[in-house]
């Protein structure tokens, strides 16, 4: 009877639990915090160093292919191989889950920022030059405006697989949310800590592409469709 | 310097490759995972692309497929699948492994099939071909290079994903990675690398193996398509 009694008290493994939710609340914002966290420096740094090697590469015609054909090749390389290079050297923690991540970010932006300079027309190339435009005034205030959507559309990808790549990060111990998908595997499949750890990532990816395809509209006034 | 050595080592020990659960089992259950969720992955996203593809709608649609399973941690459904009807065990790392196959077999099947030329199109209505007929003979054929890239990508990409198999012990070459890791660095340093290299190996491998299949079943006049087909694949999934 008593094990009866108990097993009703038990809140069994519901696939969501507010009771979870709240007792853990320190876990979990913990988490998601380091999530964020992680995913933002990692886009920022992938940007920062991504922008500069588009712009050579569209510069420098011949760079184009090296670059392309590197970044591919690093592209096929699955994650759990690049923690496996970088963990031993960089250790446990976040410094490599940052340098795994900020990789495959790298990739995605460079090919995207490429991409996007290379639409630029010729046509309009040759009027800023016949205006007297010269190489950076032209990149700057031409080239890189007009690229903006392929950028923008290479920051959105890169941000929304590096949410995802994060959790990857659980192999090291620092996989922010992911860590929290595989505490609940390892509670013996605890439901609600798996399903709030996913839907978490979910949404962050969810989000955070939200408010870059926001940023994007504000920056690309000219592409916003006129009233008819 | 000392962990590459240390993996050297590790590579050229011959029971680390013949022990059970050595590297031979591990590229083997690899293996076995990966081709049965292409498999899958093949056998539901091609009729569907080819028929969305022929009908010319549902384009939103396969853009959307892409874009949430791009969200989706990899983790995740390797965690959840076992809870549902899919039980523990093989089947529901498959299973989880073949969703991350369709984005790019149905991307590159409904464009295959939306490329082709409408004046071929247009002829082939012509001659009196039913919409089914149109299908099989005429745009399936020029889907061709499309259907090519996408199984090579969706393929790289299972193998890649079949490492994370090892996180909920699912088999496969992730293993001896994690296994390493679970040893402490200071130990497993060389096992680790040897398992990157391994898992990076395979992924490399069946990437060139199926470039060449994808050259050897594209026609001649249709190899620069072929290109094309290659970096709107390429593009059109990231991640893993």
């Amino acid at each position: 009877m008593s094990l009866h009694l108990s097993y009703r008290a038990a809140p069994g493994n519901p696939w969501f639990s507010w009771q979870y939710v709240r007792d853990n609340s320190d876990t979990i914002l913990a988490a998601l915090r380091d999530h964020t966290w992680l995913t933002a420096r990692a886009v920022l740094i992938a940007a920062v160093v991504a922008l500069p090697l588009a712009v050579a590469a569209y510069w420098f015609r011949s760079l184009a292919g090296p670059v392309l054909a590197v970044t591919g090749v690093l592209y096929t390389i699955p994650s759990l191989a690049l923690f496996a290079f970088l963990g031993p050297y960089l250790g446990i923690g976040a410094l490599t889950v940052l340098s795994v991540v900020v990789l495959y970010a790298l990739l995605v932006i460079v090919r995207n920022a490429l991409a996007g300079l290379n639409q630029v027309p010729p046509e309009v190339r040759e009027a800023a030059e016949g205006m007297g435009y010269g190489r950076w005034a032209r990149l700057f205030r031409i080239e890189l405006p007009l690229a903006l959507p392929g950028i923008l559309t290479g920051l959105r990808l890169a941000t929304v697989s590096t949410v995802a790549l994060v959790t990857v990060g659980v192999v090291v111990g620092r996989g922010g949310l992911g860590q929290l998908i595989f505490a609940g595997f390892q509670n013996n499949f605890y439901k609600a800590e798996i399903m709030t750890g996913t839907v978490l990532c979910v949404l962050l990816a969810l989000v955070l592409d939200l408010v870059l395809a926001g940023v994007g509209r504000l920056l690309t006034p000219w592409l916003r469709r006129r009233p008819a | 310097m000392n962990h590459i050595r240390e993996a050297v080592v590790w590579l050229n020990d011959p029971l680390n490759w013949t022990n059970p659960g050595g590297i031979l089992d591990r590229l083997g259950e690899h293996l076995t995972i990966s081709a049965l969720a292409v498999l899958l992955g093949c056998l539901v996203a091609w009729p569907i692309g080819l028929w969305l593809g022929h009908s010319g709608r549902g384009g939103g649609a396969v853009l959307l497929v892409s874009n949430v399973t791009l969200a989706v941690p990899t983790l995740a459904l390797l965690t959840i699948l076992p809870l549902t009807f899919l039980g523990f065990g093989r089947p529901a790392v498959v299973v989880a492994l073949a969703v991350f196959a369709v984005p790019p077999l149905l991307a590159n099947a409904y464009t295959g099939v939306r490329q082709a030329d409408p004046e071929a199109r247009d002829a082939a209505r012509g001659m009196g071909l039913s919409g089914g007929q149109l299908l099989r003979r005429v745009e399936l054929p020029l889907a061709v290079p499309y259907l090519a890239a996408g199984f090579r990508t969706a393929a790289v990409q299972v193998v890649a994903t079949a490492a994370l198999a090892s996180f909920v012990n699912g088999g496969g070459l992730g293993q001896i990675i994690r296994a390493g890791f679970g040893l402490d660095i200071a130990a497993g340093g060389g096992q680790i690398i040897a398992g990157g290299v391994l898992v990076a190996g395979l992924a490399l491998l069946v990437e060139a193996v199926l470039a060449l299949v994808e050259r050897v079943v594209t026609p001649r006049p249709l190899r620069r398509v072929r290109r094309v087909a290659n970096w709107r694949a390429a593009d059109a999934t990231a991640g893993g």
